[in-house]
């Protein structure tokens, strides 16, 4: 089982990523954004940072890189894809997964753990938990405020693709509760099968006791299930 | 040939900084002021060819502008 880690000019915690996949019992291999084949790899992962500078748009470059065109025959096939943070720019500005990441409510960028609750477990950054947990993870981002027309909300909500959301200490999801103004309070969504899915905070950043959580183990883990389950 | 495309947020996508600088002006009196709009100007400038403004559009669509998000107009600057 072997997860293609996406190196764009400007990414970062790439290394946290492979580190923690491997943890978990899984391959994980650095691939440059240059390569325009992921033959041999049961996964992909689009990790944080600013590729391309976030030049223009955050990820409306990189979504043209060449391994991306990869990337979408992956998650065609039905191999499991995740974006954290830029990765979920990239994922949204592709088509891969619906809305937009606009700047942050109060134009400020945010670094601080924030509490995320487990809205669907249809999803490949999901399956291994369930719905209501709590998990406390870092976000890092400007532009991490989710955008998409109310439409389209419902729809993701209707059907069960908003896959953790922004919770306040009262226990609240709401767009006004959300630390960057995000939607309806949503963090992560999925595609209409499950396979491709997005979060802003960053799980790698919580997946040991010294770092102040392991809570982002439960996600890196639900990836490394569906590798698995994606190769039966 | 020369054009600039004038990308901005589209309708209902809040832009804090548009309604900070709104409530500024009126503040000051521009009572009459109704809404206003940041954007990002750019400036293609293309060899001669027949479609250019088609291309124009093409590169919009592809790039320059997410239809999610934003709206875009384009205007020729050299005729």
């Amino acid at each position: 089982m072997k997860a293609a880690v996406v190196v764009f000019p400007g990414t970062n915690c790439e290394h946290d990523v492979v580190r923690v996949i491997t943890s978990l019992g899984a391959e994980a291999e650095l691939v440059f954004h240059k390569q325009d084949s992921l033959a041999g790899f049961d996964g992909v992962v689009l990790p944080g940072g600013f590729a391309h500078g976030d030049y223009l748009r955050s990820g409306a470059i990189a979504r043209f890189s060449p391994v991306m065109a990869a990337v979408g025959a992956a998650a065609r096939k039905g191999l499991p894809v995740i974006g954290i943070c830029n990765g979920f720019q990239i994922l949204c500005e592709a088509g891969l997964l619906p809305g937009a990441l606009i700047p942050n409510r109060d134009l400020r960028f945010i670094c601080k753990p924030v509490d995320l609750i487990v809205r669907s477990t249809n999803s490949v950054l999901t399956r291994a938990l369930t719905v209501g947990d709590i998990l406390r993870v870092p976000l890092n981002s400007y532009e991490g405020n989710y955008f998409a027309a109310p439409e389209a909300l419902d729809e993701l909500e209707d059907r069960d693709r908003v896959i953790l959301a922004y919770v306040d200490a009262d226990g609240k999801v709401s767009t006004a509760s959300s630390p960057n103004g995000s939607a309806r309070g949503i963090a992560g969504v999925t595609n209409e099968v499950g396979n491709v899915a997005g979060l802003m905070p960053h799980p790698e950043r919580a997946s040991a006791e010294v770092l102040g959580s392991t809570d982002g183990l439960g996600l890196l883990r639900s990836f490394v299930a569906s590798m698995e389950h994606a190769n039966v | 040939m020369r054009f600039r495309v004038e990308v901005r947020r589209a309708d209902g996508v809040s832009d804090p900084e548009a309604r900070t600088v709104l409530g500024a002006l009126k503040d000051l009196g521009f009572d009459e002021v109704r809404g206003i709009g940041f954007g990002r100007s750019i400036e293609v400038d293309m060899v001669d060819v027949d479609d250019a403004e088609a291309r124009v559009r093409e590169m919009c669509d592809r790039l320059l502008a997410n239809p999610v998000i934003e709206d875009f107009t384009i205007t020729r600057l050299d005729q």
